[in-house]
């Protein structure tokens, strides 16, 4: 295959959020800023390649019937490194991200690209695909939280555009998630369509 | 290449190959993090202390006591001293009243009980609303950029700036000694200002506020424990 479009296809053909709505959970949740979505997003990826390197690596040796425990095992054992790694080193946003990092666990973005991709291809593949996904996971993110952020608070990035008070609060909330998840979409699916 | 097959021994070792391999490296990393998480938490703390009291001289970690307070929680007390004498302490609160669960904050009390500074230590607040309370007790310190741009908004969008408050807000708790002023929010008949949209936040806030300061100046004399302070605070200390 074609390593530039496996690794692109993450972007936009198959993006994570936008295109296979994989990942909502996290996706919701956390993009109250911009942010909290780049930190969840790369924290993710990590998890995504290292889930992908280590699943095409032991593909072979896993009964078919138990392969995704064996997955799930392999999954959380690098969330909860990266986990304690956050923890240790930036506990600034592990306190921001803290209660969606172990959630990265049951992401269906990374079981998804496990047994989809990971078990049926080799490392250098699934290494490219993992890094794709969840960068493209990352700039959905990153752009949902943006939106959301500016929108709510007038705030990009944490740096001030507009005074807060014509924020509109219901952006920060959950609410304002799905409304700016839902019209991302629509947007995305109208240029597509082109 | 042929997968194993799923029989039940080749499916119990390859699980249990799996986790002991999964467990092995998660343990080898817990030691390797334990270290740096505790002193980043160690860190924190001395930060929050810092930034709540004044100078001092001492190490309040190592001076650190417990009180436990009328509803039962515990409350670490930080005494911060200077040449040998008692400044201030920075209380470690809590409330069980907040929107999203506790609140824990780091409050520096004057031996009197006015409330120095304080900061938020943790908290499971709505984002956006909630979490203002780590700025919104404070006085407005750079206020004026602010309000020069706040006042081109405010034409651009034709909304007249909201009278009365000005100067002096309700909102700051700093300097003030909540034996003297009722720390409620306005809706509750109080005098501080709650965050707009986030009473129940601003209740909690207040609340651990009230603990730290009923308990520590009902308890203690700053220094160790016991005497019962009666002076009244004098406004020139409440005012610094």
């Amino acid at each position: 295959m074609n390593q530039w479009k496996n690794f692109s296809k993450g972007f936009f053909k198959e993006n994570a959020v936008f295109t296979l709505l994989l990942g909502m959970c996290p996706t919701l949740g956390v993009t109250s800023s911009a942010i909290n979505g780049l930190g969840m997003g790369l924290a993710t990826t990590f998890v995504l390649i290292m889930a992908n390197l280590v699943v095409s690596l032991v593909k072979d040796f896993i009964p078919d019937k138990v392969r995704i425990p064996a997955f799930i095992v392999i999954i959380a054992t690098f969330v909860t490194i990266v986990e304690m790694v956050m923890q240790a080193y930036v506990p600034a946003l592990f306190d921001a991200l803290g209660l969606f990092i172990p959630l990265i666990v049951v992401n269906c973005v990374v079981l998804g690209r496990a047994e989809a991709f990971a078990s049926k291809n080799n490392v250098g593949s699934s290494i490219i695909d993992g890094a794709g996904m969840g960068l493209g996971f990352t700039m959905a993110l990153v752009m949902l939280g943006s939106i959301r952020e500016l929108l709510g608070s007038g705030f990009l990035f944490g740096l001030p555009v507009y005074p807060e008070e014509y924020g509109m609060l219901v952006f920060v909330l959950a609410p304002g998630a799905f409304i700016a998840l839902g019209y991302l979409i629509a947007i995305i699916n109208r240029f597509k369509r082109a | 290449m042929g997968k194993s097959a799923s029989t039940l021994p080749a499916m119990v070792l390859t699980l249990l190959i799996i986790t002991a391999v999964a467990g092995t490296s998660l343990g080898f990393i817990y030691k390797l993090t334990q270290t740096p998480i505790a002193e980043a938490a160690v860190l924190k703390q001395q930060e929050a202390i810092r930034m709540v009291v004044p100078e001092f001289d001492n190490d309040p970690a190592s001076e650190m006591y417990e009180l436990t307070s009328e509803e039962g929680f515990t409350l670490k007390v930080f005494p911060a001293k200077k040449d040998g004498q008692c400044i201030a302490a920075a209380i470690e609160s809590v409330s069980n009243r907040g929107f999203g669960g506790e609140v824990k904050i780091m409050v520096g009390l004057q031996p009197n009980g006015t409330i120095i500074d304080y900061q938020i230590l943790e908290h499971k607040e709505t984002p956006g609303l909630g979490t203002k309370m780590v700025d919104w007790f404070k006085p407005v310190a750079a206020g004026a950029e602010e309000k020069s741009r706040n006042a081109f908004f405010d034409k651009l969008f034709g909304i007249k700036a909201a009278e009365g408050d000005g100067g002096e807000n309700g909102q700051s708790i700093l300097g003030k000694n909540p034996g003297q002023i009722n720390m409620t929010v306005k809706q509750d008949g109080g005098d501080v200002d709650a965050i707009t949209a986030a009473t129940i936040t601003s209740r909690a806030f207040l609340h651990a506020v009230a603990v730290a300061y009923t308990t520590f100046t009902h308890n203690t004399d700053c220094e160790s424990g016991a005497t019962k302070i009666e002076e009244a605070p004098t406004r020139e200390g409440a005012e610094q």
